[in-house]
């Protein structure tokens, strides 16, 4: 009896494989103002009927909620990959109401943009549990050895997860990628404009490759 | 400015570790861990942080490690080894600046009595 459950199993484990439409569930992770929330809508502008995460701010914590989008279906190098993609507030390990002021918001905005910031970065630590992989985006302007980078590729070494690293703002005339693949060559990443969606082509070839 | 040794650190539990550490930097004082935390263990010190975070009291932490080195050897794999943290320094994010950091230095700037 034991033998014959094993092999139903094991077959039913071998049909769900063969069977089986490819799904990962993804976040967007990195500093504030790397561009997590123009990607994100980027991604669903071009494969899912023009929806969009929410604004994009000049201003830092601009998205202090995380949100996701299911179901998301990117066809790339002839294979197809169905995503729940999810947007997180951006990572910190400081925040200061003061320099939400130097942006001309008012006191009283800007201590409430703080607390509800400091509850974002809560949120996308306790997202990052339930992730299949990441794609740790960074402004190729800025140099990559934040904290909040170190941290984000270290947890998912430890937990040996994939991660892509997508070194956006390609288009500003002192971006480096080049600088953020010497800081952390063991990974894998793609140069873009998440805003122009130059080069946007390679990254879903990534993705399919990566989370695939 | 605390300097905590790998041993101290070794004997405490996670939960130690950051009550620890952000006992000492909410209190104006710069940590530097000779093995610091593991990454599990910097993730939980972040989400700590922003649930310490008051306004005009305490604006967070900064915390610097250098990358993690690439995976441990062939005998560390079968032994289950798991590579140790990188020395750390933290402190009160209005007091401690990076200034620069690359993967083998990394230099702040302290202010005193702010």
């Amino acid at each position: 009896m034991g033998i014959i459950s094993s092999l139903k199993e094991s077959l039913g484990t071998w049909i769900n494989r063969i069977f089986k439409k490819k799904r990962a569930k993804i976040g967007l992770y990195g500093p504030p103002n790397a561009g997590k929330t123009t990607l994100a809508n980027r991604i669903l502008h071009d494969w899912s009927e023009g929806e969009s995460f929410g604004e994009a701010s000049p201003i830092p914590h601009e998205t202090r909620r995380a949100m996701r989008k299911e179901g998301v279906v990117i066809n790339a190098n002839g294979s197809s990959i169905e995503l729940d993609i999810g947007d997180t507030p951006g990572m910190a390990t400081k925040v200061d109401f003061k320099e939400f002021m130097i942006y001309g918001l008012s006191e009283v905005e800007s201590k409430k943009r703080a607390k509800e910031a400091t509850e974002g970065v809560i949120e996308a630590i306790k997202w990052l549990d339930d992730l299949d992989g990441v794609l740790l985006v960074m402004d190729s302007t800025e140099d990559p050895y934040t904290q909040v980078n170190v941290v984000v590729i270290g947890n998912m070494e430890a937990r040996k997860l994939p991660l892509l690293i997508v070194a956006n703002k390609m288009d500003l005339p002192n971006a480096s990628p080049a600088r953020i693949k010497a800081a952390f060559p063991q990974h894998a990443m793609v140069p873009i404009s998440a805003l122009e969606g130059s080069n946007i082509d390679n990254l879903y070839q990534a993705i399919a490759a990566h989370f695939g | 400015m605390d300097l905590i040794s790998g041993e101290k650190l070794e004997k405490m539990t996670s939960m130690e570790k950051i009550r620890l550490i952000l006992d000492k930097v909410k209190n104006g004082k710069i940590v530097v861990l000779e093995c610091g935390l593991t990454s599990d263990e910097e993730v939980r010190l972040i989400e700590m942080t922003m649930t310490e975070i008051r306004v005009d009291e305490f604006s967070g932490i900064e915390i610097e490690s250098y990358p993690s080195k690439k995976e441990g050897s062939f005998l560390d794999k079968i032994f289950g080894r798991a590579l140790k943290g990188r020395m750390t320094v933290i402190g009160p994010a209005n007091q401690l600046r990076t200034i620069e950091k690359d993967k083998y230095q990394i230099s702040t700037k302290v202010s005193v009595g702010d």
